[in-house]
């Protein structure tokens, strides 16, 4: 421990606990774990050494996450978009995952990982790979093309709720699906405010949105 | 990137202006280029153009200039890089001392340029100030050519400063502040965050000095030091607060493979640690510590020796493990407390304190509770019960990045799949119900067999009691014998739950429920034992109450004899005392009680242990290393691995806790034990956790239930108390017993505290404070106040379903203008069937009403042009408003005529709202398309 606090300058680290949501300990850990990635030669400087991605991904709180690829994207500063990630991104990422972070910058963060194709929306697209992502790799756990499609938008399921005109009292027993409930402005895709909006509304958003070191 | 990185830190560094820009900014990189942009606007329209502004600009000018020689960026625009060149030769020769030089000239040219301010301020025009800017750059050069000495005039410059610029600069300061402190909520990369931090703490730095420095200013200075330091102190102290959590890590590792649900029973655990041990504190600190040091030693009293008959075999194990011998009188039960009024040098008043360390004990657990239960009901006020975004939810929400452990993750993968697959097909589901009568017979059936099953316990039990009670006049009886309450208790905690679950299958609830059910079965089973234990446990002390009276004569009758017959031998000599050893004592049933319950936590830990270690370690050894060589797949088939169960332990933990609380008046030692019990419980558990159990299969969060527990700690807490209460303010203490012998009851210590230690006039203010002339106003005003209080919570909740619902509408309202269709919110529909007509004719008969209510298609001819002209026109398109007569009024008058708007109770004018932009839209236009059909 003190070996590793040296080698972060005293007042990069009081800046780093100014900028961050995470404490002292939090962030000699994190440089800690974060020098381990490297390889030997370059644990002097693990300030300025990037990592690449696959080493980034052995981390035991990223290997199981279904998102892990996207995560190291949103984070990384790389300009090869090899994905890469320096201490300082890493350090960011600690912070937005952090148990004190708001559920303000989560919820941001948030959206940027479901984004996967990085428009600035979620589509249809974003969310059928979401809803990928959260179902596993399997093939048998994998949603049909046409659960898919009820689950994202609006599609009554076929031979339900045919007979009934919309408007009478049975539609309001049909759950309201994704794109029915959030999209608020109706144009098919959900923004970053309309994200915020549903997801500050979940009691517990912010205590699963959390990467714990 | 690099280069927006770059400017933005320019123009922070620019900064008066701007820094309500960069702090309001919460846009990504991307967008700071054409921050700059509206950052320069900006300046032009504030343009205060101040002499600290013209300084500003130079400053920033050269700042720009110097980073862009530092870093040779020659992407900005061509006037910076002119003016850049101009400059460039003079600045690299002395890059050194320019700043201090560079300081002090300008605010030289600001003295001179001032008597002109004025005049130019009024103006407010970009071109004068910039025009200004390089004449003061022009000045600036001179001066800095002509004097060096510049410098040195520097300080007195600086007290120059006027108020206002002051003022401002304090402002900017405190702006600056500002962004540093929330500059962690920006969504910035941390190179762009380093970057405008150390702009923004090297001007506060540099002007913090500023206006540091002359008179009147040095508390300002001192200060802002202070503040420094406090917020650093904080920090430091934030830190070691988080240090010095214990178990972080080990939950931590337990939350990264199971989940949170598994790690909030460990979080709950080390909470229930921490009340306990300032349980422990209190009950040790200020009752048993004092009795060891300053109370009477062991075998000076007989209520402090072991009696001669059992004097040889006091020390052996098996009594000791039973709570008998030299521990039964020992300081860690009540009967060992002498009833002295005051012990020791100190004057201690030991009696008293047991008392009120007694109720203390329940008070502060109470608080405690109340208060966690209530900070956690404030933390989930985040509408929890708002249904409107179930599947955004479960789609955005659902995943729990905590988890880390491939496993888990599979568990979850699954449990999602199944959650969306169940709420696709919820609808279908309630459908199908075809066999009902089937499932109501079964339902019935499980109950009846489950009531059955807690009768039978409760019998068990009350029969185990009364055996114990025979068993304990015979003498020669076994460990069984002895043990067997407990075994039979332990043994129906352990096997009753699994039958309940196995019963439970016949139900076919949804899972979630099931859970609900059986937490509720489980609850009630341990509740139904533990009161028949304490009625049992009643009749015993009533037995020996009974029997104490006896044992009382014949005490006295001893000592008298004894001394009699000491006398009559010899009156010259004193006699010799008798042996506190010799004296026939009383059964002391308090002492009875709290072994009961000593034993009874005792063998719960026991029996909770050898149960994660057979049932959990022994199993998963089996299964993991019998599979090499098994018929079938160990691990995938029958035995398989233990799941964590949640629900049984945190049960088994409150239920555990609510023993404590029963059994630490009586046994004040109980509370030491159990603080021993939930440390070796959270590294046992731990442990047991992380090597032998298998994540659920359902994975379900925790952050829900986490008020559940506290009200069943409530509700055992509770529970607990009135045995207690009941027992202290009824039965009378032992004669020869404990701190309150020779009382006629427990609570006498106050009043004779209260009588002798006491000045007159408090013991009269209690004598009239315990009237019940006035204690029953106390108490309907309590009750008057709770049953206000009720009142008013029930209101705000009204009020809040309320805006709850108009907020609701709004949003529909929100979305049929964005989209321009019919109103997807059924309620309204119905209601413009109902109001369309009624709208056009004010008051008519209701018949008349009624005729148009039923024929909407009357009405629609006539308002065919008013919706071509919403369709192509714009939303607020004048003349729907116009065709439409503002319909408040008819629903003020005859708002009981519309049975759809029951309920919204107390809204007066719903369709009125201010905030509805165009009230006649969402309702009337969806009717066309119906009405046209």
């Amino acid at each position: 421990m003190g070996g590793s606090a040296s080698l972060i300058p005293r007042d990069l680290l009081s800046e780093y606990q100014e900028l961050t949501f995470l404490s002292k300990q939090e962030i000699l850990l994190a440089y800690k774990r974060f020098s381990e990635l490297l390889p030997k030669e370059e644990r002097e400087n693990a300030c300025s050494a990037r990592v690449p991605k696959s080493q980034i991904l052995t981390l035991p709180e990223l290997r199981a996450n279904p998102f892990q690829h996207q995560i190291c994207h949103v984070f990384s500063t790389s300009e090869t978009g090899d994905d890469s990630m320096s201490f300082e991104d890493f350090l960011d990422m600690l912070s937005v995952f952090s148990d004190s972070a708001t559920s303000d910058i989560k919820s941001h963060y948030a959206f940027r990982i479901f984004d996967f194709d990085n428009d600035g929306i979620l589509d249809r697209k974003d969310l059928e790979q979401l809803v990928n992502c959260l179902t596993g790799q399997g093939e048998e756990s994998q949603l049909s093309s046409a659960e898919m499609e009820q689950l994202i938008q609006n599609v009554r399921p076929a031979g339900q709720g045919m007979g009934t005109s919309p408007g009478t009292g049975l539609s309001a027993h049909l759950p309201p699906q994704i794109l029915e409930e959030s999209d608020i402005d109706k144009d098919g895709t959900i923004n970053l405010s309309e994200f915020q909006h549903v997801v500050s509304r979940s009691p517990d958003f912010a205590s699963s949105f959390k990467i714990v070191l | 990137m690099r280069l927006s990185f770059h400017m933005f830190a320019v123009i922070a560094a620019a900064g008066i202006e701007f820094d309500g820009e960069v702090e309001t900014d919460t846009e990504s990189e991307e967008d700071e280029v054409k921050d700059k942009k509206t950052n320069k606007q900006h300046l032009r329209e504030t343009g205060r153009a101040s002499r600290l502004q013209s300084k500003k600009k130079e400053k920033d000018k050269e700042e720009k200039e110097d980073k862009e020689e530092d870093e040779s960026k020659e992407e900005n625009n061509g006037s910076q890089q002119n003016r850049a060149s101009r400059r460039t030769n003079y600045q690299r020769k002395n890059r050194d001392g320019k700043k201090a030089r560079e300081e002090g000239s300008r605010q030289k040219d600001r003295g001179k340029t001032a008597p002109n301010k004025d005049q130019k301020e009024s103006e407010n025009k970009e071109k004068k100030t910039t025009k200004r800017g390089k004449e003061g750059e022009n000045k600036q050069k001179k001066g800095r050519k002509n004097s060096t000495s510049s410098a040195s005039s520097n300080s007195s410059d600086e007290e120059s400063l006027s108020e206002e610029e002051l003022a401002m600069l304090k402002e900017q300061v405190e702006q600056k502040k500002k962004l540093i402190s929330t500059m962690r909520n920006k969504p910035w990369r941390m190179i762009k965050k380093l970057s405008v931090l150390r702009e923004a703490q090297d001007f506060v730095e540099k002007f913090e000095g500023a206006l540091g420095k002359g008179k009147g200013k040095k508390l300002y200075a001192y200060k802002m030091m202070m503040a420094k330091k406090w917020v650093k102190f904080k920090r430091d102290f934030e830190n070691f607060k988080t240090q010095c959590i214990p178990w972080e890590m080990k939950i931590k590792e337990v939350e990264s493979h199971f989940g949170s649900s598994v790690a909030s029973y460990f979080i709950f655990l080390r909470w229930m640690y921490g009340v306990n041990l300032v349980l422990f504190g209190l009950i040790f600190g200020l009752v048993i510590i004092p009795e060891i040091l300053m109370g009477m030693p062991y075998g000076s009293l007989p209520r402090k020796t072991v009696p001669r008959a059992e004097q040889a075999t006091a020390m052996d194990f098996s009594v000791l493990w039973d709570f008998e011998g030299y521990i039964k009188y020992s300081a860690l039960f009540y009967g060992y407390y002498n009833n002295q009024r005051t012990i020791g040098w100190l004057k201690y008043r030991l009696p008293m304190a047991y008392f009120m360390v007694g109720i203390s004990v329940f008070g502060y657990s109470l608080m405690v509770v109340i208060r966690s239960m209530a900070r956690n009901a404030n933390e989930s006020t985040a509408d929890g019960d708002d249904d409107n975004f179930i599947f955004s939810w479960k789609m955005f929400t659902s995943w729990d990045y905590l988890i880390g452990n491939p496993e888990t993750a599979d568990n979850k993968f699954a449990s999602i799949t199944t959650s969306f697959k169940e709420s696709i097909v919820d609808e279908q589901e309630s459908n199908k119900d075809e066999n009902i009568h089937l499932r109501r017979f079964l339902r019935v059936l499980a109950n009846v067999l489950i009531i059955c099953c807690l009768c039978g316990s409760g019998y068990l039990i009350y029969f185990v009691v009364k055996r114990s009670q025979t068993f304990s006049k015979m003498q020669n009886v076994g460990w069984y014998e002895r043990n067997e309450v407990e075994i039979v208790m332990s043994l129906l905690g352990m096997f009753c739950p699994p039958l309940f679950e196995t019963i439970a299958a016949l139900e076919n609830y949804h899972p979630r429920i099931g859970l609900k059910w059986q937490l509720g079965r489980i609850f009630a089973l341990f509740l139904g034992n533990l009161y028949t234990f304490l009625l049992a446990l009643m009749d015993d002390v009533n037995e020996k109450l009974a029997e104490e009276d006896v044992v009382k004569n014949i005490t006295h009758w001893t000592l008298l004899g004894h001394h009699n017959s000491s006398a009559g031998n010899d009156s010259t000599v004193t006699p010799p005392p008798l042996d506190p050893a010799d004296v026939p004592r009383g059964p002391c049933w308090e002492t009875t009680v709290g072994i009961e319950f000593v034993r009874l936590t005792v063998s719960d830990i026991l029996v909770t242990y050898i149960t994660i270690l057979v049932g959990d370690f022994i199993r998963a050894c089996f299964v993991r290393f019998v599979n090499y060589c098994w018929c079938w797949d160990l691990e995938a088939g029958f035995p398989s691995y233990a799941e964590f169960d949640i629900s049984g332990n945190v049960l088994g933990l409150v239920f555990n806790q609510g023993m404590i609380w029963m059994g630490s008046f009586y046994a004040p030692g109980l509370v030491g034990i159990n603080v021993l019990r939930l440390l070796t419980s959270m590294y046992f558990q731990c442990w047991a956790v992380m090597s032998s159990n298998v994540p659920h299969a359902r994975v379900f969060k925790a952050s829900k239930s986490n008020n559940f527990y506290m009200g069943l700690l409530l509700l055992i807490l509770f529970l607990s108390l009135l045995p207690v209460a009941y027992t202290i303010m009824s039965l009378p203490p032992s004669f020869d017993c404990g701190p309150f012998s020779g009382k006629k009851k427990m609570y006498d210590v106050i009043q004779e505290t209260i009588e002798l230690d006491f000045p007159l006039f408090v013991a009269k203010i209690f004598s009239y404070m315990a009237n019940p002339g006035l204690i029953i106003p106390a108490i309907l005003l309590m009750v008057l106040t709770i049953y206000y209080l009720n009142a008013v919570s029930k209101a705000y909740q009204r009020a809040n379903a309320e805006l709850k619902k108009k907020m609701q509408m709004q949003r529909e309202e929100e979305k049929n203008k964005r989209n321009n269709k019919s109103s997807t919110n059924p309620m309204m529909q119905d209601l413009e069937d109902l109001l369309t007509p009624s709208t056009k004719t004010e008051s008519p008969s209701k018949q008349a009403e009624d005729k148009k209510i039923d024929s909407p298609n009357v009405t629609s001819p006539s308002r065919k042009p008013g919706r071509g002209e919403v369709l192509a026109g714009g939303p607020m398109a004048g003349g729907r408003g116009a065709a439409f007569t503002p319909p408040s009024p008819v629903f003020v008058t005859q708002p009981r005529t519309l049975g759809v708007w029951a309920p919204y109770p107390g809204q007066p004018r719903p369709w009125g709202h201010p905030l509805r932009p165009v009230p006649g839209r969402g309702r009337g236009q969806p009717c066309y398309p119906r009405a046209a059909r």
